[in-house]
């Protein structure tokens, strides 16, 4: 890797003073951004991590019942301390990677990366978040911008995101056999005031809401009310481990399976 | 009852202590004093003509050594290639120059351009971005079909074509063929494609290398099956240097599977830099190095056609393959898809008319060599994939048409060059209907279908040549090396026992079941033995460890060498017990007349070999034997193997519930190890048949070029195994009976996994008759859905 600066600030105040130059980048867990470094495919000039910034860390429940976890957060500590509060995204959290992996990776950097087959967009949008920084709150339905794109502007740190907890909520991921992420990954939430579906892997957009299965579910909430329901295979993704047919079949079939866990 | 020591016991893996605690010795642990770091510039264009390098940049950036570039290799030879093929019309196989750097044209992604040995290796990285070359892209040459044409665009400027080499063998006669094939009752036809692997052992690979200017002496340490064969390449026909200043050492290696047989470009150029730079040079690929510089597998196209008569006895077999060898022909990458796997076309099976017909290709990829069973996986492959469909189509049972045409009479000489010494293949079997429980399956199948999947079975049979391999025969056949082994067996005068063998382990276990042989021969504790192996300077000579051939063959040597120590001791027990030679009896370690209770231990008789006080004068003190063994025959461990699998109709996943091999591997020295051979070699094919796959695009890049998209098999991803090598029918022509197992589970895995697919599809009531591996979700849900 090429060299560069390196801060580890202890709040977020400091984080975001340190990300003012140019060039800098903020690290979460770097399960993502140490590898391409490693390739010498970036070379920012300061890294400023954000994992010792104690109030980015950890899991609470806040008065109206939301979730609320801290952008620094890992995915390990996900899975055991939201497995009471929102059972469905410790389970996803819990599937995400291998052990290692998820004692370092962070939900901030997980989100900010916005990686097309990453499981927690998909967590995020399907239960319709929001994304806490430093400078606002961004409802999940305007942050993911498409592939690796979201709203965050230069500089802006995840400090928190905030789960509201559905009724039901289940997360079926289809593994892309090599890396296991998700090479198609149905969220499927349900709430009083209607269902969310996101998907991931699929599509060349990123995550997206599948909203004519919203709709169905919202009718009848059970598996065979997404029966003939199809998803057009245009903007999914075609490659090494699936064609756009097969995601597109598989976007069905994960989100009948998503439905089903719920019952 | 099973044994607590020596043949046949199942001891641990003494070599298991060092690497599971973190103390191996592996290449990259070994630093040099003063040394310097490689890195290799690399081609990311797949074909390019090379106009210009210009590296004086780099040249003057910091801790920068030398720059090197082909320029530097005029003068130096290219990598040689071990064995000539002849083709069908009797000429020689073309044979391109391989440079240790590119020179004129680069010819795959991660041929290597430059090369910079720097202070550290980011200081090397850093000089080699500095490098500009100036390379005119060339149309990339990738399908071998294609580039089999006439007039389609050379790999190779000066050679005639593509084609390295036009190879047939079995019946000569096409006329012949076309006869029993147009008189046959019933033709089956199949295309199918062997999938390229990257064999991706865990341990990279690794050269460093030094040189000393007061003795002229260079030593070079890597990741090597085979270090005396590097040394004997290197030195002759790559850079020049008489074989007694070159040592080679090849300390613990973590994984080969063929792919370190070969002798790289990076070895010959560490060696050549340590001297060119005076100062060690060392190199360590990174995973995504590997990836474009080992050594690739398999990558056959072939056709199939079996042709049955009215009894459904199998009457003809004709193969046409294409195969790739990728850019360059590494070491032994000609022999893989001839003398390896034409002559296993005939399987377990009579089949009289047999015609093998193979085209080598260059192609703008990386160059493919052996893998774990190199041509023998690509020949069972077709041939248990032919008589599977065979069987659907005329609606019989698949282990009935091959108990129908199995060979039951040795010795059997087949129409495809090999004399079979033994075999039992109905025995071998029936062995494996008991161990699979193949009489369960249809309950098994309807507890599936309760569950809403498919479930299906699929049998195979595999027979080998191992025990690699008869120099004569060999020698005809075109490998420019012999294909003996070697072993000292050093007797220390308190009667421990160090063993030099020409073997190579890097996971076989040797360190342990060597140690029971000699142990078990002379009656003395397994700790008692030592063994030395992977140094050039410590070791008589050795061809190393590849194609299952260490037991059989170096352990061979070992035997005979062990034998001569025997016979020498028992002179000098002789002499001490004041009896005839021809009287002295070794059991459990002490020498005695027979008939009397005099006697002498081992070690009283050692110790006298070396304080030769009280010593016959017509013997020599000390007591060390070497012996060479080259062995009559190849040996053929054969088998049969039972794949069951789910699959999940709504998703085409496949997932493996039971997966039973029965092998015939002779006698066995520990049955322990012998289940691990198998554990991995079967986890090897099933990587193949349901994950693995090196894939290129359209312009030659790899897009399977980390493991976020080539995909390994995991724990998860296999079952338990199931082993029986019960079925037992020794070697006969070497002195321990042993056959060779290492490569068996992933010569005889693939087609049971994709035959169980197949079946589970048809008993759907889809009519599926291929899908090619790797067998993934997604190309089974198009199978179901097509």
């Amino acid at each position: 890797m090429y060299s560069f600066e390196f801060e580890k600030p202890s709040t977020i105040a400091d984080a975001v003073a340190a990300l003012g130059g140019e060039d800098a980048q903020a690290l979460g867990g770097g399960q993502t951004l140490i590898p391409t470094l490693k390739q010498r495919l970036a070379a920012p000039t300061k890294l400023v991590s954000v994992s010792g910034i104690a109030e980015m860390k950890g899991v609470c429940v806040e008065d109206d019942g939301s979730v609320a976890i801290g952008g620094a957060t890992t995915h390990a500590t996900v899975a055991r301390e939201a497995a009471g509060s929102y059972p469905a995204l410790a389970a996803l959290a819990g599937q995400i990677g291998d052990p290692a992996v998820r004692n370092r990776g962070t939900i901030g950097g997980s989100i900010a990366n916005n990686d097309p087959a990453a499981c927690y967009p998909a967590a995020v949008l399907g239960s319709g978040a929001t994304i806490v920084t430093n400078a606002r709150q961004i409802a999940a339905d305007d942050f993911f911008e498409g592939m690796f794109g979201t709203a965050l502007d230069e500089g802006e740190i995840i400090t928190s995101v905030r789960f509201p907890v559905p009724q039901a909520a289940s997360y079926q991921k289809f593994l892309q056999p090599a890396s296991r992420f998700a090479l198609v990954g149905a969220y499927v939430a349900r709430f009083a005031s209607g269902v969310r579906v996101a998907i991931t892997g699929a599509s060349e957009d990123g995550v997206f809401r599948w909203s004519e299965a919203e709709a169905a579910l919202d009718k009848e909430f059970r598996p065979d009310a997404l029966m003939g329901l199809k998803i057009n295979p245009m903007n999914m993704i075609g490659d090494l481990h699936g064609s756009k047919d097969y995601r597109a079949h598989l976007v069905s079939v994960m989100t009948k399976r998503a439905v089903e866990a719920c019952m | 009852m099973p044994k607590d020591s020596g043949i046949g016991a199942s001891s641990k893996r003494r070599e298991d202590v060092r690497f599971l605690t973190g103390a191996g010795n592996y290449t990259d642990d070994i630093n040099v004093h003063g040394q310097a770091y490689v890195h290799f510039l690399r081609s990311d264009i797949a074909h390019g003509r090379i106009n210009n390098i210009d590296t004086s940049a780099a040249e003057g950036m910091p801790g920068v050594v030398k720059v090197f570039t082909g320029k530097d290799f005029e003068g130096v030879g290219g990598m040689p290639c071990g064995w000539e093929v002849t083709d069908k019309h009797g000429a020689p196989m073309q044979e391109p120059p391989h440079p240790i750097l590119a020179q004129g044209k680069v010819r795959h992604v991660g041929d290597p351009i430059a090369a910079v040995v720097a202070d550290s290796l980011e200081q090397a990285r850093d000089a080699a971005e500095a490098i500009e070359v100036d390379i005119e892209e060339l149309t990339p040459v990738l399908d071998m079909k294609a580039a089999a044409q006439d007039g389609a665009t050379l790999v190779h400027d000066d050679l005639k074509n593509n084609i390295c080499y036009d190879w047939q063998l079995g019946e000569a006669d096409d006329a012949k063929v076309d006869e029993v094939f147009a008189n046959a009752a019933h033709v089956t036809t199949l295309d199918l494609i062997n999938n390229r692997l990257v064999a991706n052992p865990m341990e990279p690979r690794v050269a460093v290398a030094e040189y000393s200017r007061g003795t002229d002496e260079y030593t070079l340490y890597t990741t090597s099956q085979n270090p005396h064969v590097i040394r004997l390449l290197m030195c002759a026909f790559v850079l020049g240097l008489p074989e007694h200043k070159v040592r080679v050492v090849a300390p613990d290696v973590g994984g080969g599977f063929g792919t370190k047989i070969f002798h790289y470009a990076e070895e010959a150029f560490c060696t050549f830099a340590a001297k060119a730079c005076n100062r060690p040079v060392k190199w360590t690929a990174s995973r995504s190095e590997a990836f474009m510089s080992d050594a690739q597998g398999r990558d056959h196209v072939s056709t199939i056609e079996l042709a049955l008569d009215a009894d459904n006895n199998f009457v003809g077999l004709r193969t046409n393959t294409y195969a790739n060898l990728g850019a360059y022909l590494s070491t032994f990458s000609s022999s893989v898809p001839t003398w390896l796997h034409g002559t296993l076309m005939a399987g377990n099976y009579k089949t009289p008319v047999i015609q093998v017909n193979v085209k080598a290709m260059f192609t703008n990829t990386v160059p493919v060599d052996a893998y774990r069973g190199a041509g023998r996986p690509e020949a069972t492959f077709q041939l248990e994939r032919v008589i599977d469909k065979a069987a659907r189509e005329l609606g019989v049972d698949p282990i009935a048409l091959r108990r129908q045409n199995f060979i039951t009479q040795f010795p059997y000489d087949t129409p495809v060059a090999l004399t079979y010494d033994t075999g039992d293949y109905n025995g071998t079997m029936d062995k494996l209907e008991a161990a699979a429980d193949l009489a369960g399956f249809a309950a098994r199948r309807a507890e599936s279908e309760a569950k809403g999947k498919l479930r299906g079975l699929g049998v195979n049979c595999y027979i080998e040549a191992c025990g690699i391999a008869p120099s004569n025969i060999v020698g005809m056949l075109g490998a420019r090396a012999g294909l003996y082994d070697a072993a000292t067996v050093r007797v220390n005068a308190t009667g421990s026992i160090s063993v030099m063998v020409g073997a190579h382990s890097h996971g076989q276990g040797h360190e342990t079941a060597f140690p029971q042989v000699v142990a078990d021969m002379i009656g003395i504790d397994e700790s008692m033995v030592e063994i030395v192996h992977g140094d050039t300077s410590k070791i008589p000579f050795g061809m190393g460890t590849y194609g299952s051939r260490s037991l059989a063959v170096c352990g061979s040597a070992m035997v005979k060498a062990t034998e001569k120590v025997i016979d020498k001791a028992k002179k000098i027990a002789a002499h001490l017990l004041e009896a005839s030679e021809a009287d002295i009896e070794l059991k459990d370690g002490q020498f005695s007349v027979a008939g009397t209770d005099k006697s002498v231990a081992w070690g009283d008789v050692t110790l006298t070999a070396y304080v030769p006080h009280n010593f016959p004068l017509e013997v020599e003190p000390g007591l060390e034997e070497t012996a060479f063994y080259d062995p009559a025959n190849f040996t053929f461990p054969a088998g049969a193997y039972a794949c069951e699998v789910e699959v999940d109709p709504e998703t085409g996943q496949v997932s493996i519930e039971a997966f039973t091999a029965a092998d015939d591997f002779g006698n066995i020295v520990n049955p322990m190890i012998v289940d691990g051979q198998v554990h991995g070699g079967i986890g090897q094919g099933i990587g193949q048949a349901l994950l693995e796959n090196c894939a290129y695009d359209e312009n030659g890049q790899l897009l399977s070029a980390s493991f976020m998209d080539y995909a390994m098999p995991r724990a998860d991803d296999v079952p338990f195994y199931g082993v029986d090598h019960s079925s037992q029918t020794p070697c006969t022509h070497n002195p321990l009976g042993v056959k060779g197992c290492g490569e068996a589970g992933a010569i005889g895995s693939p087609p049971a996994v994709v035959n169980a697919v197949l079946d589970a599809l048809n008993s759907g009531g889809r009519a599926v008759d291929h899908i090619d591996m790797p067998v993934s979700p997604s190309r089974v849900w198009a199978a179901m859905n097509g």
